[in-house]
């Protein structure tokens, strides 16, 4: 089959944007500005191009592009996508036009370097979801440090070189063993192709050791307790494109390297600790929960609730194991794809939250709650969708947010109703911690002089809001082709995982 | 002596020739002429490498009867010395004009170190390890002390010049043992007698003291005292030389003493050399987080890559030895890169060696900060610039000999000092730039472009390796 290199060209065509863009100077932020626009909708077009050719009934790689990259070591330039990547690639383009439509006003210094830092993030993102060759995913997955690292520590927040630092290092101390991991495993199979690696026999010690490599390295990136503290920092100090892009995208890379590498690699080191990740999971869930109550910065809110989110997520990849154990197949694909539709779900739900709260900051430049109050009288359009995201975000059925928890808990109800009592604890402390944020920031009079002085959402920004939660909503009232995109991949997981490597 | 003989040698030849000439002619061409020399050394570069491409064969060769070695990995390495060197050339040139340093000595005292680097890595034999040695540190101890005017300088040179000389006196009474125990002097000799040598115990104690040699000469740890001060106190393109060819040279040199004549005593010196690398990565990674002067933290970022370079040796395959070769490579270039920065804001008055000095550099001078942080990420090993691929080369060869624990230190170290190498970026890209100092890019073309191509080439070297990789494993493999 022939066909265009679609995912060359959606890793390529951000990067190689970038170029014009830095070349448009300091002077003309403006060019600078629709040149990145044009680089971020081409790419659009081109994953959009890609998913009519796309075929649902297939859980193969499909868009297969390989060339040998490093003969000596049998590394290879592999692209291939199925419904899980496909999914999470959509997710990428579309959060990058939103992003860079967000930043337009809101980034006034450097702007063409900003943009450039966004692009070529993107396309390094996309590549970490498009590799299917284990060493090119890597350097995709250290590669896209270097952006964020920057975008974070320019034109981030007062305490950005801390927040900056914390994120590179915390996020490269997973990722080297994970890199010890992968030559092990190159070294044993002859070969970086990580479908290869999933058929690979490996003894139970070599696939505990693996298991935990893997987990450190996609862990800190998810971000599990108890290697989450980087990402408040890195939330707080991140400018408001930085944020979405961290939450919407950066937080999914963790789990779909878990989905990638330690369930199917080392599956039988997996189910042995799976309880030890369930727990984590249900922590995360529980008590990030009621660290977030308690925040007074929106954005530390909202990061404590990407934790508390994720949890949602590591706990339905995980919470499969047991249903496997049960030889309830149903109920585990259930659980897996719980977990991916959350993942979309968050992407969204939090990308409009930071963009809502940097909406906000650029009117009032506090993240601080107390300085709100009475948004819904004087930007009351704005209100709308702050308290539709909200509501998103608690769970509530008709939003994004509901299908994906709906289905976790589900799944999880198959393997202990126990469980299920403390996964749904989450819809009572995010309701908490949601609405009281939406109580104290948007009802109730205004809380100053400056409030009242606030202007309301202008075209740009009720665009992007608007573009978020129409994603929400869809997700929400019609989840079918989100789901079919997944079915797929997911079923094909499933069966991986119920085959023992011993 | 045959005719074969001399072509083997005829690189060697070449450049002593010109050297003699260059000095005769730096002395009785006067002031007026100064600006010929760079361009007659680079001319003299330019042929030698010509040369040393001419006198490659498809296999090893020897010549003298064995003293002297012309394969694939000599030719490699000297190729890549005589890169570095011009690289030195092009970036040292507007400085050492600008502090009035641009005597003719430095371009000859460079190639006579360049010449020894070339014997170094073409050496069959004992007394050529050793005499290729000298003509490399006796050049450099007297580079280092060109700035005669200066304390710094000075100290620099003498603490290299004794604690150098006595490295060379451990190396020569190690080699007299092995010499006590084989009866031979010639690498080969001694690999093939050695593992009948009754005296084998004492060549296994001449290896102590051979390694102990090599590792002053890589800066390893414990030998690694002279490295921070020499880096320190020198003129920044005299350091810029120090940290590029000799590595290159020290490479040849261990792969020379170890693979080729001590290959049987193997399981000794891999013990022995990993700890230094041990020690190197632990030093190299801890303290260069302290420094405040830029050279002095790049002094201790190599003691720190020498440590994974020794990794890659500790292995003891061939693909270790290729992953080193390999790292070495990655090393000089990322350490032209930075020093080249370096160099380029440098001013009369301003040396722009303290970290500090690059704040806000990018508000200054995008490009150039940009370079510079292309250097940082790439000795940092950030894929997919190069550095990556030398440390994933060595990790690997480490885990393939059974290493893994020295494998996690690698990893545990590159994670210790990707700290100090994003402080640079930090200063550069997230505070603004000094009021009271201006940091002002060189107008010089030609330092602006090979510059340019240096810190590029770490970017396009870490995305088509394969080549390279290649080219190494074949220098090895023959």
């Amino acid at each position: 089959m022939t066909h265009w290199p679609f995912l060359s060209l959606l890793i390529w065509v951000p990067i190689a944007g970038a170029v014009p863009v830095l070349l448009a100077g300091d002077r003309r932020p403006q060019l600078a500005r629709w040149l990145a626009l044009l680089a971020a909708l081409l790419t659009l077009a081109v994953n959009l191009a890609m998913l009519s050719g796309f075929d649902y009934h297939s859980a193969t790689m499909q868009f297969v592009e390989s060339k040998p990259w490093i003969p000596m070591l049998h590394v290879h330039y592999a692209l291939g996508v199925d419904g899980i990547a496909m999914a999470l690639i959509l997710l990428t383009t579309i959060t990058t036009v939103l992003v860079i439509i967000g930043a337009w006003q809101a980034i006034n210094s450097r702007v063409h370097q900003y943009m450039a830092a966004m692009l070529v993030l993107s396309g390094f993102m996309t590549g970490v979801f498009a590799a299917t060759d284990a060493l090119l995913f890597y350097v995709f997955f250290e590669a896209q440090l270097i952006p964020m690292f920057l975008i974070i520590g320019v034109w981030g927040g007062p305490r950005r070189v801390y927040a900056a630092l914390k994120f590179f290092l915390y996020t490269f101390l997973g990722s080297i063993f994970m890199l010890l991991g992968l030559i092990y495993l190159y070294l044993k199979s002859g070969t970086f192709d990580m479908a290869a690696w999933q058929a690979l026999p490996l003894g139970m010690n070599a696939q505990t050791w693996l298991f935990f490599a893997f987990l450190l390295a996609f862990a800190v990136k998810i971000p599990m307790v108890p290697v989450h503290t980087w990402l408040p920092d890195a939330h707080v100090e991140a400018p408001t494109g930085g944020s979405v892009v961290l939450a919407a995208v950066m937080l999914k890379i963790g789990a779909y390297g878990l989905i990638r590498f330690a369930l199917p690699v080392t599956p039988d080191a997996a189910q042995h600790y799976a309880w030890l990740v369930v727990a984590l999971s249900l922590i995360a869930v529980i008590y990030i929960g009621y660290v977030a109550l308690v925040q007074e910065d929106m954005k530390k809110l909202v990061a404590y609730s990407s934790i508390a989110h994720m949890g949602f997520v590591t706990l339905g990849l995980f919470i499969v194991f047991m249903l496997i154990r049960a030889h309830d197949g149903d109920a585990a694909q259930l659980g897996l794809q719980g977990a991916m539709v959350q993942m979309i779900s968050h992407g969204f739900v939090s990308g409009a939250l930071f963009t809502s709260i940097g909406v906000m900051y650029d009117r009032l430049h506090t993240r601080l709650i107390k300085d709100y109050g009475g948004l819904a009288r004087v930007m009351p359009w704005f209100a709308v969708f702050m308290v539709f995201f909200a509501m998103a975000n608690t769970g509530l059925p008709g939003t994004s947010g509901f299908v994906g928890e709906f289905m976790v808990i589900l799944a999880s109800f198959a393997a202990s109703p126990w469980l299920a009592l403390l996964a749904a604890f989450t819809l009572v402390i995010g309701a908490g911690y949601t609405l009281w944020l939406v109580k104290r920031v948007v009802w109730g009079t205004p809380a100053s002089s400056k409030v009242e002085a606030m202007p309301d959402i202008n075209a740009r920004e009720a665009l992007v809001l608007a573009a978020f939660a129409a994603f929400t909503l869809l997700i929400g009232i019609w989840p079918e082709p989100l789901v079919k995109l997944l079915d797929p991949a997911v079923n094909q997981l499933v069966q991986t995982l119920g085959h023992s490597k011993l | 002596m045959s005719w074969n003989d001399l072509i083997n040698v005829l690189p060697e030849l070449y450049l002593t020739g010109s050297i003699c000439v260059l000095l005769l002619f730096d002395a009785f061409a006067g002031a007026r002429y100064r600006n010929a020399m760079h361009w007659l050394s680079m001319l003299v570069l330019i042929v030698t490498a010509l040369l040393v491409v001419a006198a490659q064969r498809v296999g090893p060769a020897t010549a003298f009867s064995g003293m002297y070695i012309n394969d694939a990995l000599a030719g490699l390495l000297k190729l890549f010395s005589i890169l570095a060197v011009a690289l030195v050339f092009v970036f040292a040139s507007p400085y050492l004009r600008m502090r009035k340093l641009a005597a003719g000595e430095f371009h000859t005292l460079a190639l006579f170190a360049l010449l020894g680097i070339m014997m170094l890595v073409s050496a069959g034999n004992l007394v050529m390890i050793y005499l290729g040695l000298e003509m490399l540190t006796l050049s450099s101890y007297a580079l280092v002390a060109l700035d005669r005017d200066s304390p710094r300088a000075t100290e620099a040179a003498m603490k290299y010049f004794v604690l150098g000389a006595m490295a060379s006196g451990l190396l020569l009474y190690g080699m007299s043992m092995i010499y006590g125990a084989t009866g031979t002097l010639s690498l080969a000799g001694i690999g093939a007698t050695l593992p009948m040598s009754p005296h084998y115990m004492l060549a296994v104690f001449g290896v102590v003291f051979v390694l102990a040699g090599i590792a002053f000469k890589f800066g390893a740890a414990p030998f690694h005292m002279w490295l921070p001060d020499v880096y320190e106190g020198s003129p920044t393109a005299v350091t810029l030389f120090v940290a590029s060819a000799p590595k290159l040279a020290a490479v040849g040199m261990a792969l020379r003493l170890l693979d080729l004549g001590l290959h049987p005593l193997f399981p000794y010196w891999q013990d022995m050399l990993a700890v230094l690398a041990v020690a190197s990565l632990a030093i190299g990674s801890l303290v260069a987080i302290v420094q405040s002067n830029l050279k002095r933290m790049l002094a201790y970022s190599t003691i720190g890559h020498m440590g994974y370079l020794l990794i890659g040796l500790c292995a003891g395959t061939s693909f270790g030895a290729a992953a080193s070769v390999f790292y070495a490579i990655a090393y000089v270039l990322m350490s032209t890169a930075a020093f080249g920065v370096i160099l380029a804001l440098a001013r009369t008055g301003f040396e722009a060696d303290q970290i500090e000095d690059l704040r806000g550099l990018n508000q200054r001078s995008p490009w150039l900060a940009g370079l510079m942080a292309l250097a940082m990420f790439s000795l940092a090993g950030v894929p997919p610039l190069f550095g990556f691929w030398a440390k994933l080369l060595v990790l690997q060869a480490a885990i393939q000999a059974n290493l893994l624990w020295l494998a996690i230190v690698g990893a545990v170290a590159a994670i210790i000092s990707l700290f100090y190498y994003l402080r640079v970026v930090k200063v550069m890209y997230f505070d603004s730039p000094a009021e009271d100092r201006t940091l002002i890019a060189t107008s010089d073309a030609s330092l602006r472009w090979v510059l340019s191509l240096n810190a590029l080439a770490l970017l396009a070297l870490g995305v088509f390796q394969g080549p390279l990789l290649d080219w190494c494993l074949r220098g090895i493999t023959g």
